[in-house]
C-alpha cells in the first residue's frame, strides 16, 4: 500500500492507536469491556462533580425525616447507610480511589513482574536463580500480615496500601512471563535477530516483549483486578486509607455498622462494581490478544 | 581464478559440555572463502556444519565454547574482536546469515518489511522512508512484490519467507552471506526458483556466499569450491570439478555414489553403511575409519593431517596415495556392502 510510504512518526502512532481501537471494537466482549472501563474512568475523573451529595453528610428524605438505612429510591438511587449517608455519592467517590489503586498498582506490578520475568528468562543461569528465589521468598510471604506490618510502620495511607499490594502481586506475573520468555527465546527468529547484531536489550524489548504481550496484558488485567480486590479486603479489615473511601472501605463500614443482613443494597452496590470492573478488564485484555497476535486477526 | 581470501579460518574448535561429557563438535577446521565465490559446505546431518557457522557468528548456546587460532575477515582479525564491536560492525554488515529453517526466522508479530527496515536502521543512520525504499528494491531483487512488505509472516508461504530472509540478508550489502540449508524443506520447484534467485543475486552483487547443505546435488550445482565435513572435521576440500571428477577421500567417494547421476541413469545408488561417529570425549585416528572400506590398521590409531594433493585440493586421509585403487573399487557395491 503506497500510502504507507514515508509516513511521519506521530502519524504512525495515531494509525496504530486507531488499529488497536478497531480491534477492540471488533470483538463483542472487548467492546463491552472497553466501554464499561471507559465509563468507570469517566466517573472516577469527574467524581466530585457527579456525586449528588456530600458522602459524609446526613441526608433527610422528602418528608424531612432522617434517612437512615433507606433502600434504593429515586432520591437515593442505591440507598443510604445507617448514619443516613448517601451511598450513591460514596460509590462514585470510591470509584476514584479504586481506579487509582487499580491503575497505579496494576501498572507498577506488571512493570516489575514483566521486567523481572524477561530478564530472568532471557539470561538464565545465575541471574535467573537469584531473581526466581527472590520471587519464591515473596510467595512465602502471607499477604495480610505483610500489609499489617507495613501499615503499622508507615500509617494508613493510600501510598502504603499501594506499595504493599505492588510488592506482593508482581510475583505471579514475573513467573509466568519468565516461563514464556524461555520458550520464546529458543525460537528461530531470536537466533536470527542475534545474527543481525541485535543487542540483548533490543532482543528482550523488541523481539521477546511483543511476543509475551498477550500474556502480559492478560496479567496486567489480572493484576489490576487483584489490586482492586486486595485493596477491598485490606479496607474491609480496616487497613485501608482512613481519609478516602473505596469500594472495600464501604463494605468495611457496612460490617462495622452490623447491618449486613438488613442493608442488601449497601452490600450489593460496591460488590457488583468490583465484579463488573474486574470482568470488563479481563474482556479487554482478551480482545488485546488479537493485537499482540496478528494471526488471530480477521482479514 | 586465484583471488584473495575474504574469510580465513584457522584451527577452529568447538566443544559442547554436556552431561555425557565434552562433545568435540568441530575440531581443527581451517578454510578460506575467497572473494566473489560460493563456498559449499557439505556433510551429513550432525557433522558440525551448523555449529561451525554458529561459532563463526558467535551464536553458540551457552554450553558451547569455540576456540580458533585465527579468524580473519578481509585481513582484519574478527576472532578476537570485543563482543560489542563484533555485533555492531561484523554481524549483518559484513557477514549475514540466512538461518537454517529460515521460514521460522521472522518474528510473527511484526510486518515483514518492518523487520528488514529494523535490520537496516539498527546498523545505519537511514530514515524510515529511505530504509523503506531500500526494502522495496531488495524485495524486487528476490522476486517479491513491494506491497508484500506490509504483510505479516504468517501470510507468506514458506518460499516467500525464505526469499524475505534472503532479502534481509542482502540489506546491508555484506561481503559474505552464509546460507544454512537455504532450500531444505521446500519442494523441488520452489527450491529451483530460490537457487536461481541466489545465482542471479550473485551475478549482480559481489558478495561471497557460504552455502551449507547436505544436498550434494544443490552444492554441486551452486558452488565454486566445496569442503566436505565429517565428524566435525573437513575431510576434503577442492574446486567443484576436481572434487567430483577426482575425489580423494573415501567418504567423498561414498557420497558421490549415494546420489543419482543423470548421466548414468541405470546405475545403482550405493549407500555408505554405518552411522556417523559419536564425538564425545577424545577421539584418535580417522573418524571415518569404522565405515571406511579401505581402512588399514593405522587408520584407527593415527589422526590424519590435512595434505595438499593439488591446487586448492586438500584431503585428510592416511591413504591418499592409494587413491587410484579407491576410485576404481568404490563404484562397486560389494566394496561397501560385503
Amino acid at each position: 500500500m503506497p500510502d504507507a510510504f514515508g509516513i511521519s512518526r506521530p502519524g504512525r502512532v495515531l494509525r496504530s492507536l486507531a488499529e488497536h481501537y478497531r480491534i477492540i471494537q471488533g470483538n463483542p466482549l472487548g467492546r463491552i469491556g472497553f466501554w464499561v472501563v471507559a465509563l468507570f474512568l469517566v466517573v472516577a475523573i469527574f467524581a466530585p462533580w457527579l456525586a449528588p451529595h456530600d458522602p459524609w453528610e446526613m441526608q433527610y428524605d422528602s418528608e424531612g425525616s432522617f434517612a437512615s438505612l433507606q433502600p434504593p429510591s429515586w432520591q437515593f438511587p442505591i440507598g443510604t447507610t445507617h448514619l443516613g449517608y448517601d451511598l450513591f455519592s460514596q460509590l462514585i467517590l470510591a470509584t476514584r480511589t479504586t481506579m487509582i489503586i487499580g491503575a497505579v498498582s496494576g501498572f507498577i506490578s506488571i512493570a516489575i513482574g514483566a521486567n523481572i520475568g524477561l530478564v530472568a528468562g532471557y539470561y538464565g543461569g545465575k541471574v535467573d536463580e537469584i531473581l526466581m528465589r527472590l520471587t519464591d521468598v515473596l510467595y512465602g510471604m502471607p499477604f495480610l500480615p505483610f500489609v499489617i506490618v507495613l501499615i503499622a510502620l508507615f500509617g494508613r495511607k493510600l501510598e502504603f496500601v499501594i506499595l504493599a499490594i505492588v510488592l506482593i502481586i508482581w510475583r505471579t506475573s514475573a513467573r509466568v512471563i519468565r516461563a514464556q520468555t524461555i520458550s520464546i527465546k529458543q525460537r528461530q527468529f531470536i537466533t536470527a535477530a542475534r545474527a543481525r547484531g541485535c543487542s540483548d536489550l533490543r532482543i528482550i524489548y523488541k523481539h521477546i516483549l511483543p511476543n509475551v504481550l498477550p500474556l502480559l496484558l492478560l496479567y496486567a488485567a489480572f493484576n489490576i483486578a487483584w489490586s482492586i480486590i486486595t485493596e477491598a479486603s485490606a479496607s474491609f479489615l480496616g487497613f485501608g486509607d482512613a481519609d478516602t473511601i473505596s469500594w472495600g472501605g464501604m463494605l468495611y463500614e457496612l460490617w462495622l455498622s452490623g447491618k449486613t443482613r438488613v442493608a442488601w443494597w449497601w452490600f450489593a452496590a460496591p460488590s457488583l462494581c468490583i465484579v463488573i470492573l474486574v470482568t470488563s478488564l479481563v474482556f479487554v485484555s482478551r480482545a488485546y490478544e488479537e493485537i499482540a497476535n496478528p494471526r488471530l486477526r480477521k482479514r | 581464478m586465484t583471488k584473495e581470501a575474504l574469510l580465513s579460518v584457522r584451527g577452529l574448535n568447538v566443544e559442547y559440555s554436556t552431561t555425557e561429557g565434552v562433545v568435540n563438535a568441530v575440531s581443527d577446521v581451517s578454510f578460506d572463502v575467497m572473494k566473489d565465490e560460493v563456498f559449499g559446505l557439505a556433510g551429513e546431518s550432525g557433522c558440525g556444519k551448523s555449529t561451525l557457522i554458529r561459532a563463526l557468528l558467535r551464536l553458540l548456546s551457552s554450553n558451547g565454547r569455540a576456540t580458533a587460532a585465527a579468524i580473519n575477515y578481509d585481513g582484519e582479525d574478527i576472532g578476537s574482536m570485543p563482543e560489542k564491536a563484533f555485533r555492531e560492525s561484523v554481524l549483518w554488515k559484513r557477514i549475514s546469515l540466512v538461518p537454517q529453517s529460515a521460514m521460522n526466522s521472522l518474528n510473527p508479530v511484526y510486518r515483514v518489511g518492518d523487520q528488514v527496515i529494523e535490520a537496516i536502521r539498527a546498523h545505519e543512520a537511514a530514515t524510515r522512508a529511505e530504509a523503506r525504499e531500500r526494502v522495496a528494491a531488495l524485495f524486487d531483487v528476490v522476486g517479491l512484490q513491494a506491497e508484500l512488505m506490509n504483510s505479516y509472516p504468517h501470510e507468506f508461504s514458506g518460499g516467500m519467507r525464505q526469499r524475505a530472509m534472503i532479502a534481509m540478508s542482502l540489506a546491508l550489502d555484506p561481503g559474505l552471506i552464509i546460507m544454512d540449508e537455504p532450500t531444505t524443506g521446500l519442494d523441488v520447484l520452489v527450491q529451483e526458483r530460490i537457487l536461481r534467485r541466489i545465482r542471479e543475486i550473485r551475478a549482480e552483487l559481489s558478495s561471497s556466499i557460504i552455502l551449507i547443505t547436505h544436498d550434494i546435488a544443490v552444492i554441486a550445482e551452486m558452488s565454486d569450491r566445496i569442503a566436505v565435513m565429517y565428524g566435525g572435521r573437513i575431510m576434503e576440500s577442492a574446486n567443484v570439478l576436481d572434487l567430483f571428477e577426482s575425489p580423494y577421500h573415501p567418504y567423498t567417494l561414498g557420497l558421490k555414489n549415494a546420489f543419482p547421476s543423470i548421466r548414468a541413469i541405470d546405475s545403482q545408488l550405493i549407500s555408505i553403511p554405518g552411522t556417523p561417529p559419536s564425538l564425545i570425549g577424545e577421539v584418535s585416528g580417522c573418524l571415518f575409519e569404522p565405515r571406511c572400506p579401505f581402512r588399514i590398521a593405522p587408520c584407527a590409531r593415527d589422526t590424519p593431517v590435512t595434505e595438499n594433493v593439488g591446487e586448492f585440493h586438500q584431503v585428510r586421509c592416511l591413504r591418499h596415495a592409494d587413491v587410484e585403487t579407491f576410485r576404481e573399487k568404490s563404484t562397486r557395491k560389494s566394496t561397501w556392502h560385503s
